[in-house]
């Protein structure tokens, strides 16, 4: 018999949602156990259960209560949470192509004065990583990224910029994110991709997922404005290189 | 085909619905009605379902004209004085705009939004199943943004049937119902604090988020979690101390921890809630707010059966009665001021 893991938190959001804490903090392991219980409710449907949010530490289970109250829904999830993660067998992986600095990337040589380095360095160890979209929020298709390179991780801004543009690829804290739409950020601009996470008219709206694999590849201005270009036209852009 | 023209609308006026789910993974919030039971009540009237689509009209004034032939609509929500063509109408009753006829509403009094359904409803493009208006991410139909004059909706021609009267139950009074959490362990003593202080909505709120005047909210670990998921009606408490109630155009997801959660079953009644009015929050059991919503779902199912007809006399006393709050130019003492229409001045009904 496999051994059980430790129970999640499971704590009211209102009557008609349970937030399932793994921690408190960041952490990858609790991500996992995020992206697993997600799996298993797109398996395993409850009855009632109406929608799934994954964050970085926490699954959101928004439920119906006429159809199943929150004791019962409880029980379940615990159970739910403590079998072992299974391996995933099947991962997709996005390369996404980013103009990095320049006016794409205004904080980028901010950030190599802050961390001692240089921005070719900086940007070495960004497109470097692998990375794993732990959840999805805030504005549609804002993709936020785990696996950051810990040598370049930053404190966020103190006055958040309140307008900053579509398709940013930024740094804050122990995170990195990819951006769709314009709106305000905290975090330290590195550059842009054409890639749109989140397009109106295309199949499929929404491209990435919790739990896809991303790696970045760093593109020049020029090579950008094409590409943004043609992702206004629909085109996905982002190369699909595993799934 | 009939279509409604607007002819004039103030700002947070927009087509909402029941919103629409499913996206919330992917970071797209749900938008739809602020108060549904009263988005309900207008659709019922016309014979629309329940939460289909409808014009949500902010705490301004408005005014809809009907060209093409006649359209016939049902008014609910916050009070505001209402005439056709200077004929004074009530709300929670439908009516019939001939063709050209114009039906200006004045400020919300009692509350911020009002609805005003079109019998056969909204014709639009659903996205995610839905017509509501969420402008960040360019979702809505027929217009992905606000409302605003001048624009157009296309109506079914008005089927001629009798105008009718929607009897709601009273309003329910008393403080606005929370389930303490998810995070309410992060505030030690300022729990009490915010249970038993009175509360008032500041005029920067919006359809993201009531933002709330009162005493500082102190959190014990410093105001900033890891980001996790918001519901509506979570209330966050950001570094100021002063939460705010996240209404349905939130973020789908906040890194400020959340004391507690609107009950789903007075999340319409505290959206109408006006900027400047003192409330307070009671803490109730997750039993107790799981029943409130069976009750909510069952009355909102059963709306049809508090349909009747119109009775002419009767509708004019409540259009009076809604218009004498205002302090118009309307005394229910001095049958003077009464201005009973003629049958003549009645919308046709052909």
């Amino acid at each position: 018999m496999a051994a059980t893991l430790s129970p999640p938190r499971l704590l009211p959001s209102g009557d008609s949602a349970i937030t399932v804490e793994f921690s408190r903090s960041i952490d990858d392991v609790a991500n996992q156990r995020v992206l697993a219980l997600d799996r298993t409710l797109a398996r395993e449907t409850i009855i009632g259960v109406t929608e799934t949010v994954p964050t970085y530490r926490s699954l959101l289970v928004h439920y119906d209560p006429v159809q199943i109250d929150f004791d019962t829904l409880s029980e379940k999830l615990i159970t739910l949470a403590q079998l072992p993660v299974p391996p995933v067998t099947k991962m997709r992986r996005w390369r996404i192509p980013v103009a990095y600095g320049g006016e794409h990337g205004i904080d980028l040589e901010d950030v190599a004065r802050t961390l001692n380095s240089t921005p070719d360095s900086i940007v070495a160890r960004h497109v470097a990583g692998d990375y794993r979209v732990a959840m999805i929020g805030f504005t549609p298709g804002w993709s936020y990224l785990s696996g950051l390179d810990a040598s370049l991780q930053t404190p966020r801004l103190q006055n958040p910029r309140l307008l900053t543009p579509a398709g940013t690829v930024s740094i804050g804290g122990v995170q990195t994110g990819v951006q769709c739409l314009a709106g305000p950020s905290g975090w330290h601009l590195l550059g842009r991709t054409a890639v749109r996470t989140y397009q109106l008219h295309r199949d499929p709206i929404f491209l990435l997922e919790p739990g896809d694999a991303v790696t970045f590849s760093a593109v020049d201005a020029r090579t950008f404005a094409e590409q943004d270009r043609a992702a206004a036209a629909g085109e996905i852009i982002a190369e699909l290189i595993a799934s | 085909m009939s279509k409604l023209v607007i002819t004039a609308i103030g700002p947070a006026s927009s087509v909402q619905d029941s919103g629409r789910y499913g996206g919330q993974r992917y970071g797209l919030t749900p938008s739809g009605a602020m108060d549904r039971l009263a988005l309900a009540a207008a659709n019922i009237l016309v014979g629309n379902a329940a939460l289909a689509a409808a014009i949500e009209i902010g705490p301004f004034g408005a005014a809809f004209t009907a060209r093409d032939g006649a359209v016939r609509v049902a008014l609910s929500g916050a009070s505001r004085n209402a005439d056709i063509s200077g004929r004074a109408v009530a709300s929670n009753t439908s009516m019939t705009l001939t063709d050209g006829e114009t039906l200006t509403l004045g400020f919300a009094r009692g509350g911020s939004f009002s609805y005003l359904a079109i019998e056969g409803g909204i014709a639009g493009e659903p996205m995610f199943g839905s017509l509501a208006v969420n402008a960040r991410a360019g979702l809505g139909s027929p217009y992905p943004r606000p409302l605003q004059a001048g624009d157009e909706l296309q109506a079914a021609a008005a089927s001629g049937a009798a105008e009718c009267r929607i009897d709601l139950p009273p309003p329910v009074i008393g403080p606005i119902r929370v389930v303490m959490g998810p995070q309410d362990d992060e505030f030690g003593e300022a729990k009490n604090l915010f249970l038993d202080s009175e509360w008032k909505i500041s005029a920067t709120s919006d359809r993201m988020g009531y933002r709330l005047e009162g005493p500082v909210i102190k959190d014990l670990h410093g105001h900033n979690i890891v980001s996790d998921g918001t519901v509506n009606g979570s209330i966050q408490v950001p570094g100021n101390g002063q939460p705010i109630v996240l209404m349905p155009d939130r973020g789908t997801s906040g890194g400020y921890p959340k004391i507690a959660t609107v009950i789903t079953a007075d999340l319409g009644r505290f959206a109408q809630t006006s900027a400047g009015t003192g409330f307070r929050f009671k803490a109730v059991s997750m039993a107790e707010a799981q029943a409130e919503v069976r009750k909510s779902r069952e009355m909102l199912r059963t709306l049809p059966d508090r349909l009747g007809p119109i009775d002419n006399f009767a509708l004019n006393i409540e259009a009076l009665r809604d218009a004498n709050v205002a302090g118009a130019a309307v005394s229910a003492v001095d049958a003077g001021t009464w201005q009973i229409p003629s049958p003549a001045d009645l919308p046709s009904k052909d």
